[in-house]
C-alpha cells in the first residue's frame, strides 16, 4: 500500500509499556485530504497510537517509522509535531475554563508584539477563526459559559490558527448531543473540502458511516485492516467483525452457577452529568442481579457504565439522579455511601489508585478501611484482630506481599485489585459492582481474579461486571446487559451471546430518546 | 507480518512482578530512617548545643525552662498534626489564643467567674470557634487556608475590640501555678550523692512512668506475637525501651532537683498520651489519616469525610483555647499581642516532626518532636548569645531540611 497521495504513513509501530505490549507492528496510512476512521474496542491502542505519532511518546521510545508528507518524523515531543503541521484534539477538552475563547485559541501561540499581547489582533484573528468554524460567539467570551459542544469547535478553531494540515480528534462527539454532533461532522466535511486532512477515532460507527473515506480497524494492539468505505462497500456490521473476530486467547475457569432469588435491581435509574446538568448520562436504565450470579455490563466508553454504578452507590456520580433500587425485592433508600454499604452494597471502582485504595497505607489498613467499625469496640480500633483479619485476606485472595504491613503502593496491579476486592469482601456486601476489575494486570492475575469472582457467586454473592472486555464477560457471565449513550440497549443470556451480538447492541444509538 | 524488530522476541515478563525480599528490606530501611530520622536528628541536636553551651543546656533549671516555655507551641502543635494529616492547615491558632486568652481573663477577672468554671467556658468558646471554621471548611468547601487566613484576622480584631489596647490580669493563683508552676514537694527530698537533693514524689512519678510505658510495650509486643506478628527482636525491644527510660529518667531527675514537676509537663504527657491513642487506635483517628491519604478513597469507603474535618477543627480550637489560657496564666496577663506567629510555630513542628505535605502522613510524638527541636534551638541559641536573626535563620534553615528530607527519602522509597 504505498499510494503517491499517502499524507502520512506510520510503518510497524511498536511500543511496549513495561510488562503490556499496546502496539505491534501497526502500520497506517493516510492519502492526502480525506477524513481516515480509526475504530477498535477499548483498549485496542488506538489513543497510544495517536500518542505516537503526535510526539506525546517521542522518538525512541517506540520502533517503527513515521513519515508526514514524505519526510521521516523524530518527534521529541508535541510541539515538533505540531510544527509539522500535526495537531491532535483529545476526548478530555483542553481548554482552560476561566480564559476567554481567544486566549484559548492563541494560548501558547500568543500573538503578540514586542512580548506585549496584541489584543487587538488576537480578537480579529480569533472572530476569523470561529467564523471558519461556524461558532457564533464573541471571542472574549470565558470558555466555561459555553457548552461542550462550543467548546469542541473551540478546540478545533485552536487547531486551525495552527496551520493544521493533518487534524487528529479523538473521540470528538462522545460527549456532544445529537445536534452538536451533526454540526461537527458537517465542519469536518468542510475542512476536507478545504484540504485539511483528517484522522477520527469514534466509537460511533453511524458516524464512521457517514462521513469517513477509509477507516482502519485496530484490535489488541495490532492494525487488522484498512478498508476502503466507497469500493469495499462497507457497513457497520463489517467493521464489527473487524473489531471483534479474534481468538478467545484468555482463559476462564469453568463455573457452573447456582443462581438463587433476586438479590438487587434498578428501575427507571436517571442520572445527568453533574458538569452539563442538562446532559442525561444514564437513562431510564433497569437491570436486576439474582444471588449467585455474575452479570456482565458491557458498553464502550462514554456509554455510562460507571456513571450507572457510581450513582447507584451512595449518589457518588451525578446529579438529579432518580429511580428506584431494590434489596432482596424491597425498595430501599440511597443517600451516600453508608446507605449504601449498610444496604450491601458495594462497588470495586476502575481506577484503584485514584479511588479505591490510599497507596501510601499498608495492605492492613487499606482491607478494615470500608468497615474499620467492625474491628472496633467502642470507638477504638483492635489492631491485633485487624491484623488477623487482613492476614485471612493475604492468605485467602493468594496476594503476593511478604505481609499486611506492605504498603499497597508498592504492589502489582493484580494484587492492588486483590486487596481492593478484600476490602469490600469484609464488608460482608451481597451485591458486588466491580468496574473493570481486571484493567491493567497480567494474564495470570485476571485467572485469579476469575476465580475469586465465581467464588463469590458461588458464596451466593450478586456480582455485576462491568468491563470492555468481551470475551471477558462472555467467559465470566451468566448474562450480560449492554448499554450505550445511556441506555441499557440489550440483555442476552451466556449461550444467546456473542461478540458481534453484543457489539451490535453496544454501538446501536436505537433508542430514540423518548425524553426529547 | 513478521516482525522486523530484534527487541519483539521477549513474552510478556514471567509472573506477577513480585516484592521480593531484598526490595522490601531497602524499603523497610528507608523507611525506618524516614520514620526515626527526626529522633536521631533531635539527639544530635541536643548534643551539639550541650556542647555549645558547655552543659547549661541540660542544667535542671534549664531544662525546665524548654518545658515551660514551649508547653503552649507544644498544645497547639498536637492539634495541628492531625489537622495537616488530614491534608488541611490552620492559620488562625495564634489568634485563637489570644482571643480565648482575653475571654477567660474576662471571665476570671473581670467577672469574678471561679477559675474552673472559666476554663471550660474558655475551652467551649474555643470549641465553638473551631466549629465555625470547621463548618464552613468541611461543610461549605472553602480551602482551609482561606478560612483560617480570615480566622486570623477576625479573632485578633475580636481580641483587640474585647481587651482594648491594654492586658487584662493578674489571674487567680491556680491558672498560674498550672501555666507555670510546680509539683508540691509531697514526700520531701532524698539524697543522690553527687547530685544533691531531688523531690521524692517526682522521682516515683518518674518510675511508674517509666514501669507503666514498659508493661505497655511488653504487652503490646507479647499481644503481637501472640498473633504471629512481625516485632522487633528482643535486643532491639529491650535497647529501645532502656534508652526511652533513661531519657525520661534523666529528665525526671533534672527537674526533681531543680523545682519538681512543672503543671504545663503533666497536662503534655496526658495530652500526648491521649492523642496517641486517638491517632493510632481510634477508628476516628484511622479516618483522619485515611481521608489525607486518599481523599477520594475515603469517600467511596463510606467515611463520613465532611463530619470528621469539622471535628478535627474543633478539637483545634480546643486545644488552642487550652494553649491560650496557659499562655495568658504564664505573663499572667492577656494581651492583645498574644499568640502571634504561634500557627507558624506550630506547624513548623508538625513538619520538622515528620508530617507530609500532601497529608496522610504524621506522628503526634513527632510534632511533639519537632516542637521541642526549635524549642532546644531557641534556648540553646539564646544561651550562647546568638542574636535572634540568626535563630531564625537556623530555624528556616531545619524546616527547609527536615521537609526537603522527608521529600528525599519518599523518592527514593519509590524507586
Amino acid at each position: 500500500m504505498t499510494s503517491q497521495g499517502d499524507i502520512l504513513r506510520m510503518q510497524e509501530i511498536t511500543k511496549t509499556f513495561p510488562g503490556v505490549r499496546a502496539l505491534q507492528d501497526v502500520n497506517l496510512s493516510v492519502r492526502r485530504g480525506e477524513i481516515h476512521a480509526i475504530c477498535g474496542e477499548n483498549g485496542a491502542g488506538k489513543s497510544t497510537l495517536m500518542k505516537v505519532l503526535s510526539g506525546v511518546y517521542p522518538h525512541g521510545s517506540y520502533e517503527g517509522e513515521i513519515s508526514f508528507d514524505g519526510q521521516e518524523c523524530r518527534f521529541a515531543g508535541i510541539r515538533d509535531s505540531e510544527q509539522r503541521g500535526i495537531v491532535i484534539i483529545h476526548q478530555e477538552l483542553a481548554l482552560c475554563p476561566q480564559l476567554s475563547i481567544a486566549e484559548n485559541i492563541f494560548l501558547g501561540n500568543e500573538r503578540s508584539r514586542r512580548g506585549l499581547i496584541d489584543w487587538n489582533r488576537t480578537n480579529h484573528e480569533a472572530q476569523t477563526l470561529l467564523d471558519r468554524v461556524g461558532l457564533p460567539e464573541n471571542p472574549v467570551t470565558t470558555v466555561s459559559d459555553i457548552g461542550v459542544g462550543k467548546q469542541q469547535l473551540v478546540e478545533i478553531a485552536k487547531a486551525l490558527s495552527k496551520e493544521v494540515r493533518l487534524l487528529i480528534l479523538d473521540e470528538p462527539t462522545a460527549a456532544l448531543n445529537d445536534e452538536d454532533s451533526a454540526h461537527l461532522l458537517d465542519l469536518l466535511r468542510g475542512l476536507r473540502a478545504e484540504g485539511i486532512t483528517c484522522v477520527i477515532i469514534s466509537h460511533k460507527l453511524n458516524e464512521i458511516a457517514a462521513i469517513a473515506d477509509r477507516v482502519t480497524i485496530l484490535r489488541d494492539g495490532r492494525s487488522i485492516e484498512t478498508l476502503d468505505m466507497d469500493a469495499d462497500d462497507v457497513t457497520e456490521d463489517r467493521i464489527i467483525s473487524g473489531m471483534v473476530g479474534r481468538d478467545l486467547e484468555h482463559r476462564y475457569p469453568p463455573h457452573e452457577p447456582s443462581i438463587g432469588e433476586e438479590a438487587f435491581r434498578i428501575e427507571d435509574w436517571t442520572v445527568h452529568s453533574p458538569v452539563q446538568r442538562d446532559r442525561v448520562v444514564v437513562s431510564n436504565a433497569a437491570l436486576s442481579v439474582r444471588h449467585g450470579e455474575i452479570v456482565g455490563l458491557a458498553g464502550l466508553m462514554g456509554a455510562g457504565r460507571t456513571e450507572l454504578a457510581m450513582s447507584v452507590f451512595g449518589r457518588s456520580y451525578g446529579v438529579d439522579v432518580s429511580g428506584r433500587v431494590y434489596r432482596d425485592g424491597k425498595q430501599v433508600e440511597i443517600r451516600n455511601v453508608r446507605d449504601a454499604i449498610g444496604h450491601g452494597i458495594a462497588y470495586a471502582t476502575e481506577d484503584r489508585k485514584r479511588y479505591g485504595l490510599n497507596l501510601i497505607e499498608d495492605i492492613k489498613r487499606n482491607i478494615s478501611a470500608a468497615d474499620l467499625g467492625r474491628l472496633a469496640r467502642r470507638g477504638w480500633v483492635d489492631d491485633n484482630e485487624e491484623y488477623r483479619v487482613a492476614e485471612g485476606y493475604r492468605h485467602d485472595m493468594n496476594i503476593k506481599a511478604p505481609s499486611v504491613l506492605s504498603v499497597t503502593g508498592k504492589l502489582s496491579g493484580g494484587n492492588q485489585q486483590k486487596v481492593v476486592l478484600s476490602k469490600w469482601i469484609f464488608t460482608d456486601a451481597d451485591v458486588l459492582i466491580l468496574d473493570e476489575p481486571t484493567r491493567g494486570i497480567d494474564v495470570g492475575a485476571k485467572y485469579e481474579i476469575y476465580s475469586i469472582i465465581n467464588r463469590l457467586a458461588d458464596s451466593g454473592k450478586a456480582v455485576l461486571v462491568i468491563s470492555s472486555e468481551l470475551p471477558e464477560l462472555l467467559g465470566l457471565c451468566d448474562r450480560i446487559y449492554t448499554m450505550s449513550a445511556g441506555h441499557i440497549t440489550g440483555e442476552l443470556p451466556r449461550h444467546e451471546a456473542t461478540q458481534e451480538r453484543l457489539m451490535t447492541l453496544m454501538t446501536t444509538l436505537t433508542t430514540k430518546d423518548a425524553t426529547r | 507480518m513478521s516482525s522486523v524488530s530484534p527487541a519483539a522476541a521477549p513474552p510478556t515478563p514471567a509472573g506477577p512482578p513480585s516484592t521480593g525480599p531484598a526490595r522490601t528490606t531497602v524499603f523497610g530501611v528507608s523507611l525506618n530512617i524516614r520514620q526515626s530520622g527526626i529522633y536521631i536528628a533531635f539527639a544530635l541536636i541536643v548534643v551539639l548545643f550541650t556542647i555549645l553551651t558547655e552543659g547549661a543546656l541540660l542544667q535542671p533549671q534549664n531544662i525546665s525552662n524548654i518545658i515551660v516555655q514551649n508547653s503552649y507551641i507544644l498544645i497547639l502543635s498536637i492539634g495541628m498534626i492531625l489537622i495537616i494529616i488530614a491534608g488541611h492547615i490552620d492559620l488562625s491558632v495564634g489568634s485563637v489564643v489570644a482571643v480565648t486568652g482575653a475571654i477567660a481573663a474576662v471571665l476570671m477577672v473581670d467577672y469574678g467567674i471561679p477559675w474552673p468554671v472559666a476554663l471550660v467556658l474558655t475551652l467551649i468558646a474555643g470549641g465553638l470557634i473551631g466549629a465555625w471554621q470547621g463548618f464552613w471548611i468541611a461543610y461549605f468547601g472553602i480551602p482551609a487556608f482561606i478560612v483560617t487566613l480570615a480566622g486570623m484576622l477576625l479573632f485578633r480584631a475580636l481580641t483587640l475590640t474585647v481587651l482594648g489596647n491594654q492586658g487584662i490580669g493578674p489571674f487567680p493563683d491556680p491558672v498560674r501555678t498550672l501555666s507555670n508552676g510546680f509539683t508540691d514537694g509531697y514526700f520531701g527530698n532524698i539524697g543522690l550523692g553527687v547530685l544533691g537533693g531531688a523531690d521524692i514524689f517526682s522521682l516515683l512519678v518518674g518510675v511508674l512512668v517509666v514501669g507503666g510505658m514498659a508493661l505497655s510495650q511488653w504487652r503490646t509486643r507479647t499481644a503481637r506475637l501472640g498473633y504471629r506478628q512481625a516485632v522487633d527482636p528482643l535486643p532491639v525491644f529491650l535497647l529501645k525501651i532502656v534508652t526511652a527510660a533513661a531519657v525520661i529518667m534523666f529528665v525526671v531527675v533534672q527537674l526533681a532537683r531543680f523545682r519538681n514537676l512543672p503543671w504545663v509537663l503533666v497536662l503534655l504527657a496526658v495530652l500526648v498520651l491521649a492523642y496517641s491513642l486517638v491517632t493510632t487506635r481510634a477508628v476516628f483517628g484511622r479516618q483522619v489519616y485515611a481521608i489525607g491519604g486518599n481523599l477520594q478513597a475515603a469517600v467511596l469507603s463510606g467515611i463520613k469525610v465532611k463530619q470528621v474535618v469539622f471535628w478535627i477543627f474543633v478539637n483545634m480550637g480546643v486545644l488552642a483555647a487550652l494553649a491560650g489560657v496557659i499562655f495568658a496564666g504564664r505573663l499572667n496577663q492577656a494581651g492583645p499581642t498574644a499568640g502571634n506567629a504561634f500557627e507558624l510555630d506550630a506547624i513548623a513542628a508538625a513538619f520538622i516532626g515528620g508530617a507530609a505535605v500532601q497529608g496522610g502522613v504524621g506522628k503526634v510524638v513527632g510534632a511533639i518532636t519537632g516542637g521541642l527541636i526549635m524549642g532546644v534551638i531557641n534556648n540553646g541559641m539564646s544561651l550562647i548569645g546568638s542574636p535572634s536573626e540568626r535563630v531564625m535563620l537556623v530555624k528556616g534553615v531545619v524546616l527547609l531540611a527536615a521537609v526537603a528530607f522527608d521529600v528525599w527519602a519518599k523518592r527514593r522509597a519509590a524507586r
